[in-house]
């Protein structure tokens, strides 16, 4: 293996671990998610709104809004002297980044796989011909929001108001993963081609992956 | 080794509009151990950084390792620069062995390597325990313990001795006197004036003439 991918693989090792341990991604934002997914309905008018219409756009949201808040958590774990270890240590920026983003497209699929089911069962939305047919859906918006969690992470890092401008500056960068993502789940359930929404996805994911290699190196430099 | 190890000619660090360091000028050759003293907030860490290459200088030059500081070169030679401060740098929720495992495969060096540098430092038995709940001379050793295992050219010690008990301090001691045998340096940052008289072939003093 080479020593790119060996550097990435034990960085995001480390990320799952840790977060396998500690479990604050699992135990505090997945419950959470969940409890968003519940309450939502209370919220309408059960006489005029029907629930299945509301399954997938609530799906997507909490998705994102949750699985942001993952992905920047995951951003956040290293302290300054562990920042300043890995310079020392030569881990390459972008080795670093794809850890990073490996790690937290995994978590951000936690959210999204754990809040499927419980959508399913309080809204009873129309159902899905090709499920399976997602799963390449879920992985491409994952790591989506996996890679612009974690620049925004890196840009905010350090800053007082990091909690407040990060999501500022994820959110509207995530609207073509929404989009895509939303409109290719629709597309199936109405038996059309989900192409050009899957290739909605993978273009802001290749654009979200060249401006996180092209940046790795300076992000690094501000932030040690 | 040609040339020394650190070269620093009319330094200058500004964080903002603040100038942290100015006027610094330091060369430390191979197999020399030199100190920076000096009071509290007076830039003595921030010129560690500067010889580490992580902080960036506004003013002067200086050379590491053979590297120009300000340039790209300075991160082919970071893998050469080790650094030991009173803040480990351990993940909590890793154990002891897996912190210095993780170190091993970032720096491409192997497990045994790992292994073997845990039992140096006297935790070959207490490599299972996560580094949160370990003690803090636990924690600092498996930091030492990595140092051991990378054997880097120039060591920076940032109050590297502060908290330590006797066995760690001699680790430390141990940690100095191979780096220097094996035609490398080391800068230590403290505030324990003695220590630096004592252990310091040279040292040099900060003072605050920066507004």
């Amino acid at each position: 293996m080479s020593r790119f991918w060996t550097q990435a693989l034990a960085i995001a090792r480390r990320d799952l671990i840790v977060e396998g341990r500690s479990r604050e991604t699992v135990a505090v934002v997945v419950p959470f998610a969940a409890a968003a997914v519940f309450v939502v309905p209370f919220a309408t008018d059960a006489l005029d709104v029907r629930l299945a219409t509301l399954a997938f756009p609530v799906y997507w949201l909490v998705g994102l809004l949750f699985g942001m808040q993952v992905a920047l958590r995951q951003s956040a774990m290293e302290t300054p002297s562990q920042r300043r270890q890995l310079a020392l240590l030569g881990v390459d920026p972008v080795a670093r980044f794809t850890g990073r983003v490996l790690s937290a497209a995994a978590l951000v699929l936690v959210v999204l796989v754990v809040t499927a089911p419980l959508v399913l069962l309080f809204y009873d939305p129309e159902p899905i011909a090709r499920p399976w047919s997602m799963a390449g859906v879920l992985v491409l918006f994952a790591l989506g929001l996996a890679m612009v969690s974690t620049l925004a992470g890196d840009v905010t890092a350090g800053l007082a108001t990091r909690t407040s401008l990060a999501p500022l500056l994820i959110v509207p960068v995530s609207v073509p993963l929404l989009l895509g993502a939303a409109q290719a789940l629709e597309s199936v359930v109405r038996g059309r081609t989900t192409l050009p929404w899957v290739l909605t996805l993978v273009v802001t994911d290749l654009a979200l992956a060249v401006t996180g290699v092209v940046t790795a190196r300076a992000l690094e430099e501000s932030n040690t | 080794m040609p040339g020394p190890i650190v070269m620093l000619d009319d330094v200058s660090v500004r964080f903002g509009p603040t100038t942290v360091l100015s006027g610094v000028g330091l060369q430390v050759e191979a197999g020399m151990v030199v100190g920076v003293g000096g009071r509290n907030g007076v830039g003595k860490t921030t010129l560690l950084g500067v010889i580490a290459t992580l902080v960036p200088v506004a003013g002067g030059q200086g050379r590491v390792l053979g590297a120009e500081l300000g340039t790209d070169g300075v991160r082919n030679i970071r893998p050469r620069i080790g650094w030991s401060g009173h803040e480990p740098s351990l993940y909590d929720d890793l154990t002891l062995q897996e912190n210095l495992h993780l170190t091993a495969d970032l720096a491409g060096l192997s497990r045994e390597e790992a292994d073997d540098a845990l039992g140096r430092v006297g935790l070959a038995a207490a490599g299972h325990r996560r580094a949160g709940l370990s003690s803090n001379g636990m924690r600092r050793r498996t930091d030492l313990a990595a140092l051991l295992m990378r054997r880097p050219d120039l060591l920076c010690l940032d109050e590297a001795h502060a908290g330590l008990d006797e066995d760690a301090d001699a680790i430390v001691g141990a940690l100095t006197d191979l780096t220097c045998r094996r035609g490398g340096a080391v800068v230590m940052v403290s505030h324990d004036a003695a220590r630096l008289r004592a252990e310091c072939d040279e040292v040099l003093i900060l003072d605050s003439e920066a507004p």
